[in-house]
């Protein structure tokens, strides 16, 4: 067996090839025999190494790890001389190689199980190879080569995958519908809008591992007959949309899209299409009207896309994070899938934590674990040690749960059970200094602006639920608010054309049900009981603690705060606009808030 | 641009796409580092580095990193040679001719003894 005591890599794409990289390989070879080196050193073809962008061809070093670019013929006989026998790197052709670690997606904490996640700062997400080289694109071989259509959607079916974004809806019942449906030609359709804030799950999976979405798709296609697939990518994902494509490019010339796909006779390509800002285009049929060139609006369903969607035909459209599931379950099979999760939810799930939890970002567990193992063991409890308050899971339109739920189960019924919804993934922690009206307020101030307008009781009654919210918040409530906002929210929900407007008055409908003490407190007494809403409080120096530093006063925006030096300050209240900064500065703990 | 017309392809490409992805991790892996340079080479450096690369060939050894630097500076000491083994302290030979290396191979990189008459201390 041959030992190697150095690798060469020469990048063979298509932008390198054309700036000369199959010339600079053989005088590579030339130069190493001439100087007798050709059984110390090897050379490989690689997909891609840096940016082609950069002048010449690129070549990377092992075991050095040194990337050179901007080479012509001309260089590499004083390259392996300098290189490879005197041992110094010619430093005026090096250049810095792109460091593919990923500082947003943690080292996985002990109940963490990472699938979807576990590629994500492993491999470069250029380079086709390196997800090759750990097992990509398996799947879809066995899948062109052993199994039929109707055996690829079994074994999804079997697999109870439900797709991630939201609904969960069973996979394999979806593609099972696509697939019956008549009609010609079909569609794939990649949900990548991912609209709810602080989500990011499937924003790390297109930059970080996208050939696990393009693997999906492309066995998804082939099980329901379809051979043109779009990834609909929101546009605030530049780098998102930027490595889809550079991957989808590398597929197609490695044969992995396009026609006759590993000599099976199926072709498959794929499309990136970009979002324009719009939230309500995450929904299914809007964002099917976006792709066709219309305005992103839902449409009544039935029919619903698996049998009349894209441009009318049968479409199926799932989620960034259902199609990444598909090459795993089929290449590690059933049993390793089914092991982890729940009796109804298989497999794992991504979540994004945030808001007032000591550690933010995001996880991946089975389902089935409980909101306490998440938010305590795995997200670490309340930053600062205050109390916990409650979850809001799922995005803008989930429910927000109190403590009585922290044992709660996470699995899509478990949630819908409790009022909430599993949504993306989005888990908002909050701790106790938190208002639970201002937070139905936010959230409803979000998905009322997002609202597209079609539909009445979305357009003009989550207009309504905002005034009755704002003015509750702002010391204007009436006691019919209360009784006005269950009307609403209940006919909102029924009446609603789309998801949005029937999930919008979630947050209102739950923080009534497990939070009207903090309704009745600012309608009837004018007060926020967590001390949030600026019109309800006010603020205070204490006399005992003041030491009359006169750091607030010099702090204060509006210069509301008088005193001289070493007298105890005060704040005047009809300047004072309640923005909390001497609170903040204060040394002593002299400002209250009442 | 290899193209994948067969699974066989693919399983080939996954073979090779593995050996590359090992490249990128050097950790618990032993080095012996040489110090070239013109004055390395003059000192036959390039000898010792060839002896010890046939004796991983032929031995089989595997989890080595043999690698070549700029001379160490160590006036007169060439052929240098440094041996880092993961969770040790590196040890620098001088003088290595390509019998020494040998020696080295065997005693050290073998067997954990060093070789005291060539090693300086740093």
């Amino acid at each position: 067996m041959a030992y190697y005591r150095s690798t060469i890599l020469v990048s063979m794409d298509p932008v390198c090839v054309r700036k000369g990289a199959v010339q600079l390989k053989d005088q590579l070879i030339a130069e190493l025999k001439a100087h007798d080196l050709l059984d110390e050193v090897e050379i490989l073809d690689t997909a891609r190494i840096g940016d082609p962008e950069s002048q010449g061809p690129d070549i990377l070093v092992y075991p050095e790890g040194v990337h050179y670019v901007a080479l012509s013929t001309d260089n590499i006989r004083p390259l392996v001389e300098e290189h490879f026998i005197k041992g110094g790197v010619m430093q005026q052709y090096s250049a810095k190689l792109r460091d593919i670690t990923d500082d947003e997606v943690r080292e996985p904490k002990e109940k963490e199980i990472r699938v979807i996640l576990e590629n994500i700062g492993k491999i470069d997400p250029r380079n086709i190879e390196e997800y090759i080289a750990v097992d990509g694109y398996q799947a879809l071989g066995k899948v062109l080569n052993e199994m039929s259509q109707e055996d690829v959607i079994q074994t999804i079916l079997d697999s109870k995958l439900r797709g991630r974004g939201g609904a969960g809806f069973p996979t394999g019942l979806k593609w099972k519908f696509a697939y019956g449906a008549k009609g010609s030609p079909k569609y794939m359709i990649c949900n990548a809008d991912e609209g709810d804030p602080g989500a990011f799950m499937n924003r790390k999976v297109l930059e970080g591992d996208p050939h696990s979405v393009i693997e999906g798709m492309l066995i998804g296609g082939y099980a329901v007959g379809a051979n043109q697939g779009y990834i609909y990518c929101r546009a605030e994902y530049p780098i998102a949309v930027s490595t889809l494509n550079i991957a989808i490019e590398q597929a197609r010339n490695y044969g992995l899209l396009g026609k006759n796909i590993m000599g099976s006779g199926f072709d498959f390509d794929l499309e990136v299409r970009m979002g324009a800002g719009a939230f309500v285009c995450g929904e299914e049929t809007a964002l099917i009207a976006s792709i066709e060139g219309s305005r992103g609006e839902p449409r009544v369903r039935p029919p619903f896309p698996a049998t009349k969607g894209l441009w009318g035909k049968p479409t199926n459209i799932n989620n960034v994070e259902t199609y990444a599931n598909v090459p795993r379950i089929i290449h590690r099979g059933l049993e390793w899938y089914t092991s982890m999760g729940s009796e109804k939810s298989k497999g794992t799930k991504t979540f994004a934590l945030a808001g007032d939890v000591a550690h933010t970002g995001l996880i991946e567990v089975p389902f089935g674990m409980t909101l306490r193992e998440i938010i305590f063991d795995i997200g670490g409890g309340i930053k600062g040690g205050k109390g916990y308050k409650a979850v809001q899971t799922g995005g803008p339109m989930g429910g927000c749960l109190p403590e009585k739920y922290l044992d709660l189960e996470v699995d899509y019924e478990t949630l819908g059970a409790a009022g909430s919804i599993m949504g993306s993934g989005g888990m908002v922690v909050m701790d106790e200094n938190t208002c639970m009206v201002d937070i139905a307020r936010f959230f409803m101030e979000f998905t009322q602006e997002e609202s597209c307008g079609k539909c009445i009781p979305c357009r003009v009654g989550t207009r309504r639920i905002l005034e009755i919210l704002e003015r509750i918040c702002a010391g204007e409530g009436k006691p019919e608010d209360i009784p006005m906002l269950r009307t609403l929210c209940s006919e909102i929900i029924q009446d609603s054309l789309c998801g949005l407007g029937q999930g919008a008055p979630n947050p209102v409908v739950s923080t009534l049900k497990h939070f009207l003490d903090e309704y009745e407190a600012h309608i009837y007494e004018k007060r926020c009981p967590a001390k949030v809403c600026r019109n309800l409080i006010s603020f205070h120096i204490s006399e005992e603690k003041c030491t009359g530093c006169t750091v607030c006063a010099r702090n204060c925006p509006v210069s509301a705060i008088t005193g001289e030096r070493k007298q105890t300050h005060v704040i005047n209240p009809d300047f004072c606009i309640r923005c909390g900064i001497c609170e903040q500065v204060c040394n002593f703990g002299a400002v209250e808030v009442n | 641009m290899p193209i994948i017309n067969s699974i066989d392809d693919l399983k080939r490409l996954r073979e090779k796409a593995q050996k590359i992805k090992k490249l990128r991790d050097q950790s618990g892996k032993t080095q012996i580092v040489v110090g070239m340079g013109t004055v390395g080479i003059a000192a036959g450096a390039r000898e010792t580095v060839k002896a010890i690369h046939s004796y991983i060939k032929d031995n089989k050894l595997s989890d080595i990193i043999l690698r070549q630097t700029d001379n160490f500076g160590l006036v007169d000491q060439d052929p240098v040679v440094k041996v880092i083994m993961p969770d040790q302290n590196e040890v620098t030979y001088a003088k290595v001719a390509p019998d020494v290396a040998k020696r080295i191979m065997q005693e050290y990189i073998g067997n954990g003894n060093v070789v005291l008459e060539y090693k300086i201390s740093e």
